[in-house]
This record gives C-alpha cells, sequence and structure tokens, in this order.
C-alpha cells in the first residue's frame, strides 16, 4: 500500500500512513534537502493534511533516534536540518587537505558588533572598535552571507545599515538572535582585573619602562 | 656567488655599522619590525588601553592617567618609527589621554559633585563598551560552526535526471535534430570546403591529439563550435579508428564517462 502512494491517491493520507512510515518520509526528505527544512515546509509532503504538532513531534522523535550516531538532527532558524556532530569534525577534516575558514579578530569583532547591536552602521562599529573598519571585512562577512544590508541610516551620507541573516543563525545552529551568547555584564568587566587568556601572549616590558 | 660555499664561512647574524656580528647580543633591543607583528596584535588604540590596564592591574574606574599614557606613549613611539599609517588611530588617541590628564589638573568648581564631572569618563565607558564587543567575539567564535567545527549533511540524490526526464517530448528532440540540421545546412554554405572532409583527415587529427596523452575524455575530442557535419565526421573517424583497432574505447561504469586510448604499438609504427 504504502510503496505505491502516489500524489494523486485518493485515500486519506493520515489514514493511510502510520507514524513509522511519516517518520520515514521526514528523514529521507530532511536528509536529501538542500536547505533546513521547516515544519511548514515538511507539511506539503503530506498535502497539509498532518497537523503540525504531529510533524513536530515526530522530528523531535527522530531527533532522539539519531542521537546516538555521528550525524544529528538540529533545530537552527530555518528549520531542521541533519549535521555532523562537532566530535566528528577532526575526523573528518582529514580527508580534506584544505583548512576551514577561520576569521580574524577584527572580523570576529565586527561581526560581534552587527550581531549584537544590529541594525549598525560602519560608523557605529568603528566608534566602538576605535579603528576604521576596513571595506574586506564588511565584504568577507557579506560573501559568507552572515550580513547583510537592511537599509540606510538617514543621515548625511545614507550610511548602511548592516544586520545579520538567517545564513549566519544557521550556520552558528542558532535558532534566534536571543540564543546568542549572553553579553558580559557591564559591571562585572570592571571588576575583573585578572589577565585574560585572549590577551597578547607577548610581554614587550623591557620596552615600556 | 655560490651559496654552497658562502654557507661554510661562519655566518654573521648582522651587520652594524659596517662591523659584523657573529652572535645575537644578550641585551638586544627588540627591532621595530619585531614589534610591528606585535602591534598587529591589537585592534586598535582601545584595544592597547585595555591591555595595559589589564595587564598592570589598573583600576578601570579610576584609572592612573600619567602612568597609563606614559605606557600608552612607549608604545605608540616605537608603532611610529615605520608604521605612520597604522599610527593615526593611536595618536589621536594620545591625545586624547593627554587632554583628560590636563582636565584632571585643572582645578574644578566646587559646585559640580566629583564623579559626575570626571573626565575619564566617556574613555571608560568606550573601554567597556569595546571589552563587552570583544569577549561577545570570542564567544561567538566559540559557538560551534558550519563548515569549521561540523558539516552539513546531504544525501546525494539524483535530481537533475528526475527533472529532466518529463521535460523531454518526442517534439522536442524532433525540433532540435531540425535546428541542428538547418544549422548544418546554414554552416556548410561558408564553408566549401568541409565538403572534402574526409574521415582519414580527422582520424589522423584524432590520433594526433591522442598522441603522448594516457586517455582522453570522449567529449574532448569533439570541438564545441563544430557543425554537425563535422561531429558526424568525427564521430565516424573515431569509429573507424576503433574498428582498425587504432584506439580503445571504454567506459568503466554505465552512463559513465567514455576515455578513449591510443594503442601504443599499433601507433608506432
Amino acid at each position: 500500500m504504502f510503496d505505491q502512494l502516489t500524489p494523486s491517491d485518493p485515500t486519506n493520507i493520515s489514514d493511510s500512513l502510520n507514524p513509522t512510515q511519516i517518520k520515514k518520509i521526514l528523514e529521507t526528505a530532511l536528509l536529501t534537502a538542500q536547505d533546513p527544512l521547516p515544519i511548514s515546509e515538511l507539511k506539503k509532503m503530506f498535502e497539509n493534511e498532518l497537523g503540525t504538532n504531529l510533524l513536530t513531534q515526530l522530528v523531535e522523535e527522530l531527533r532522539e533516534e539519531w542521537s546516538q550516531h555521528g550525524i544529528e538532527l538540529v533545530h537552527v532558524a530555518s528549520g531542521w536540518r541533519f549535521q555532523t556532530k562537532p566530535s566528528m569534525q577532526k575526523f573528518l577534516d582529514r580527508l580534506s587537505p584544505q583548512k576551514p575558514p577561520r576569521y580574524s579578530r577584527a572580523v570576529l569583532e565586527t561581526l560581534a558588533i552587527i550581531a549584537y547591536r544590529q541594525p549598525v552602521t560602519r560608523g557605529d562599529i568603528e566608534e566602538i572598535r576605535g579603528v576604521t573598519v576596513s571595506g574586506s571585512i564588511i565584504k568577507t562577512l557579506e560573501a559568507r552571507g552572515w550580513i547583510d544590508t537592511i537599509g540606510h541610516r538617514n543621515v548625511p551620507g545614507r550610511p548602511a545599515l548592516f544586520a545579520t541573516t538567517k545564513t549566519f543563525l544557521n550556520d552558528l545552529s542558532l535558532r534566534t538572535l536571543e540564543e546568542l551568547p549572553p553579553l558580559e555584564e557591564l559591571g562585572s568587566l570592571v571588576e575583573s582585573n585578572e589577565d585574560h587568556e585572549f590577551l597578547p601572549v607577548e610581554q614587550p616590558e623591557t620596552q615600556i619602562s | 656567488m655560490n651559496p654552497l660555499i658562502a654557507s661554510v664561512e661562519p655566518h654573521p647574524v648582522a651587520k652594524i655599522c659596517g662591523k659584523s656580528l657573529m652572535e645575537i647580543p644578550q641585551d638586544l633591543y627588540i627591532p621595530p619590525d619585531a614589534l610591528e607583528v606585535f602591534l598587529d596584535t591589537f585592534q586598535g588604540p582601545l584595544d592597547l588601553l585595555l591591555y595595559l590596564i589589564r595587564k598592570h592591574n589598573l583600576e578601570i574606574l579610576d584609572i592612573p592617567m600619567a602612568e597609563l599614557t606614559r605606557q600608552y606613549m612607549a608604545y605608540v613611539k616605537i608603532m611610529r618609527t615605520d608604521q605612520l599609517e597604522l599610527a593615526a588611530e593611536y595618536l589621536l588617541m594620545t591625545a586624547l589621554l593627554i587632554e583628560i590628564k590636563s582636565r584632571m589638573l585643572l582645578p574644578k568648581p566646587v559646585s559640580v559633585a566629583e564623579d559626575e564631572n570626571d573626565p575619564r569618563a566617556e574613555l571608560v565607558r568606550r573601554l567597556l563598551e569595546y571589552e563587552q564587543m570583544k569577549l561577545s567575539a570570542l564567544r561567538l567564535n566559540e559557538l560551534p560552526q558550519a563548515e569549521r567545527d561540523f558539516t552539513i549533511v546531504q544525501v546525494w540524490i539524483e535530481k537533475e535526471t528526475v527533472m529532466q526526464l518529463p521535460n523531454v517530448h518526442i517534439d522536442d528532440l524532433r525540433n532540435a535534430w531540425v535546428t541542428l540540421f538547418t544549422h548544418a545546412k546554414n554552416n556548410r554554405h561558408h564553408q566549401v570546403n568541409r565538403e572534402t572532409l574526409s574521415v582519414r583527415a580527422y582520424m589522423s587529427q584524432v590520433l594526433r591529439y591522442l598522441h603522448n596523452r594516457d586517455q582522453v575524455d570522449f567529449y574532448e575530442l569533439f570541438s564545441p563550435t563544430a557543425n554537425v557535419a563535422e561531429l558526424v565526421v568525427n564521430f565516424l573517424a573515431l569509429l573507424e579508428l576503433a574498428k582498425e583497432l587504432l584506439v580503445e574505447i571504454t567506459q568503466p561504469k554505465v552512463f559513465g564517462i567514455i576515455y578513449v586510448r591510443s594503442i601504443d604499438t599499433i601507433r608506432s609504427d
């Protein structure tokens, strides 16, 4: 019965498919999809005859079933997607000689400012960082699809306003901006008097004194 | 200058005022070039100030301006020697630091409460705001990142075939053939000499192409700009070569790439 099911089949989908079969379909769709699939998209496969709750529950069950594998099902901004577990990456990396992209501190700081303070202009970023933001930094982030221009501020020069994209959230496995790591309290920064691990290792004391 | 001979002699580490130094002096002052690398690790004047404050355990809400300015300027001085364009932003900060210090030295009006009038307040606000963003940049970087820390899984499915099959109709094929035919007709008109195309000529052309090549892709043997007549002759030439055992045509996989290889023993004579 199940295998002969075609889109033109007049029988009611929810009657002809049991949960195991639905899960199998969901799994296949999610494994073969190019982009994350939201529940609304998954619904289409069942001609919208299955409820959001049922599908969400079944996708959750699928996630549970895959949890023992090197591949996991995750919920990101644009929907559900299969990805490898981070613990697998170091092994996968050995298969491909090219190094994964790493961003400079300048790029990361710019990204952080856009992520936490969006929408911001280049001027806003420069104000916080105290240095000029080079065009290449913005281009790097745009090329990755992590930021885009969402408008212009109505001031002289009409500078572009930057914001992060859904791709940014997807690529960091986040659903919303609220899931970003919380900002450090300014108060706690005032308290901290210890050296941070990220400070430059070099100790140029000989030049200071 | 033979590099092999030169390396036999003890190599001086540096030449200072024409005198060769054979070993690195103990009290070596690190040259500005080395510092360039060091200063590159700072993301600007705010970053450098924060570093100095955190490193020397200075109280951020009560910065000893004279001390901080002195240390800061020591760095900037080194930087100015050969990185003028980078130093501009740093120099601006120097001016600001000195301005703050001089304001602090001025007597304050009695009426204003002291902390409201602290000339350092704005600098501290900027420093803290920058530090906050700097820390969040690190946190962001710690999040697992697609491609760097995990890979997005996509099972390969043969989408193209599925998409193409229903789109091709007999009519389309016939139309395509008619178009090709018309094209060939048109082309023939302009290339009267091509009438004499001989299969043999193409056979040698193919063989010449295969010469010194291990094996080539079937499609490589056909010029994309050739007209139908040329393609047909080219194809016939290939069949002829195969028939005469001059080339070997293989296809490792069904619907896979077809390879053409010349058979060396026969080619050599």
